[in-house]
């Protein structure tokens, strides 16, 4: 009986995988087997668009490119400020929704709307929003007094970014607060009753038990938005497809214009394997200082 | 004490008109005449409210068509992905500790790459396959784009049916697939569910590959349709019209949050906890 069973489990094993693991190979391994090759060449416009081998050349011409640093830098600002705003504001809202009141489970479900709604096409109702004529964050800032003249949000480099920044946080701030409200939920009554015991005030409770016990869950929200925050493409195509000038267009955005409006499929490539390769050092540098810094 | 008791209040209502704002001002915009929608300073509210732009939706875009490609697309995906979901789920929970961490974990690296890493290549199998245009394009791709988390959703579900019910079932004389079919999926009902709507989701969210693997007006899904509109010149854009849409196309996921939030959350957080 046993030996038939083990027999059976055996030829289980791995069986179950295969078919996900055929999906998974073709729809992403792949993939990125081709990106990583295809970075390695150059279309040659006489006969007709083929990519012949071109070694290096992609990847140095992407260093000397002006256009691919301004792309990296938006990149960077983008992911830098609007995580930064996402986990501050995720975390405030966590907090809020840890609290009993009235209505909770109604509020949580509100908060979570953004979350589910699409990026693209909500990119495209806040590029309604901060319209330069007709835009209802114009009129408002007007009404309380805070702009006199209507900002051009769109058409100019610094709001347009900002404009960005705030639609993507405004999708993406629920998923941060249910992480950490997770988190927050996870911490065991007595160890805040213990601290309360000790006489220690709400800040310090905040500072020394709380924060410390939700880090990890900050951490976990704020790399996987990091991570897709790195790769933003729908907002920026939808709100300003890179302009004004440039000047939020982010890498994913110059790797497609590269390849679906210049037909330059290797550099387009080269550009998307780069910022990958950039963002995965980032990561592991940042994994590395952790360890150490636990460590010691 | 009620200090604390208003600050909480005026912090939930802030909540709440942050998170609906933006969609309550398409539903405004969607109901307003057209002079209304462009007047300076800006009028809030509809006044008469109007169906005009709703009505004029179903007669100058193929938007009907726009909404039945999206739920097709996005209802098989969720099914391909469940379906091969499931067995890989499943045969994890019963996998030794060690490789069951490690493929778990191997799944969540998956899911931080970008998508534009897989753009080029896979736009280039499906124009090389014929495939621009046909759902299965898009079908695939997002069915194997959502495995990760479904498989950690349902990993979950499974890895909470007692072995003992397993065995009793092997004594009993069935087969691996009458044991998946008659034990496990009835048991794991509530994760199949989780995963299911989070694929959907995703699915119909999903912008990049549809819009440009999507070329015909006739095939396009409602999120690529809607939002491919912006590259015309504003003054072009029919703002009424397009609100409209925005709100048509976002409503069944406004539905979903409304009566899932506990599943979503779940479903969201899964991983997070446990690290």
């Amino acid at each position: 009986m046993r030996r038939a069973r083990d027999r059976v489990r055996r030829r289980e094993r791995w069986l179950p995988f295969v078919p996900a693991l055929l999906l998974v190979t073709l729809v992403v391994a792949l993939p990125i087997l081709g990106v990583v090759l295809l970075s390695f060449t150059r279309v040659e416009l006489e006969g007709g668009l083929v990519p012949h081998w071109a070694g290096l050349r992609p990847a140095v011409r992407l260093w000397q490119d002006t256009r691919f640093f301004g792309a990296l830098r938006n990149t960077v600002v983008f992911t830098g400020s609007s995580v930064l705003l996402e986990t501050l504001l995720g975390v405030g809202i966590a907090f809020v929704l840890n609290r009993s009141f009235p209505g909770r489970g109604l509020v949580r479900s509100v908060v979570l709307i953004p979350w589910a709604l699409p990026t693209a096409v909500m990119a495209l109702s806040f590029s309604w929003i901060f319209n330069d004529s007709f835009g209802v964050a114009n009129d408002l800032l007007r009404r309380v007094g805070l702009a006199k003249e209507p900002v051009a949000w769109l058409s100019e480099p610094l709001p347009a970014m900002a404009a960005i920044v705030l639609s993507d946080v405004w999708k993406t701030v629920p998923f941060v607060a249910l992480i950490v409200l997770a988190g927050l939920q996870g911490i065991p009554e007595e160890v805040l009753e213990a601290a309360r015991v000790d006489g220690l005030g709400a800040w310090q409770r905040f500072r020394w038990v709380v924060f410390p016990l939700l880090l990890p869950s900050i951490l976990v929200a704020a790399v996987f938005r990091a991570a897709q925050a790195w790769g933003a493409f729908d907002i920026v195509y939808v709100m300003t497809g890179g302009g004004p000038g440039g000047s939020t267009e982010t890498v994913s955005l110059y790797a497609f214009q590269n390849f679906f409006r210049y037909l330059d499929f290797g550099y387009a490539a080269a550009i998307a394997t780069h910022a990958t390769l950039l963002a995965a050092m980032i990561a592991l540098v940042g994994t590395l200082g952790r360890r150490r810094r636990g460590a010691s | 004490m009620t200090g604390r008791r208003a600050g909480l209040g005026v912090a939930v209502a802030a909540l709440v008109v942050w998170s609906l704002a933006p969609a309550v001002w398409q539903v405004l915009t969607a109901l307003k005449p057209d002079r209304d929608i462009t007047r300076t300073p800006t009028v809030y509210l509809p006044d008469p409210v109007t169906w005009k732009h709703v009505e004029a939706l179903w007669e100058r875009k193929p938007f009907g068509v726009y909404l039945a490609n999206s739920a097709g697309i996005s209802g098989a995906a969720t099914l391909l992905s469940l379906v091969l979901a499931a067995p890989a789920a499943s045969a994890l929970g019963r996998s030794p500790e060690r490789s069951r961490r490690t493929i778990l974990r191997a799944l969540v690296v998956l899911t931080l790459f970008p998508p534009i890493l897989l753009l080029f290549p896979l736009y280039e199998a499906v124009r090389a396959l014929g495939g621009l245009n046909r759902p299965l394009a898009l079908i695939v791709p997002y069915a194997a784009l959502s495995l990760p988390l479904a498989i950690w959703i349902l990993e979950r579900g499974f890895g909470q049916i007692p072995a003992a019910v397993e065995e009793a079932a092997i004594l009993d004389g069935l087969g691996p697939l009458s044991r998946v079919v008659r034990i496990q999926l009835p048991l794991a009902a509530p994760s199949l569910v989780t995963a299911a709507i989070l694929v959907f989701i995703f699915s119909w969210n999903e912008f990049m590959l549809a819009l440009t693997f999507m070329t015909r007006d006739q095939a396009k899904t409602v999120t690529a349709g809607i939002a491919s509109v912006s590259g015309s010149s504003m003054f072009e854009i029919p703002w009424g019209q397009l609100s409209a849409a925005i709100v048509i196309a976002t409503l069944p996921l406004v539905l979903l949050v409304l009566l899932f939030e506990r599943r979503i959350a779940s479903g969201l957080t899964r991983g997070a906890i446990k690290g």
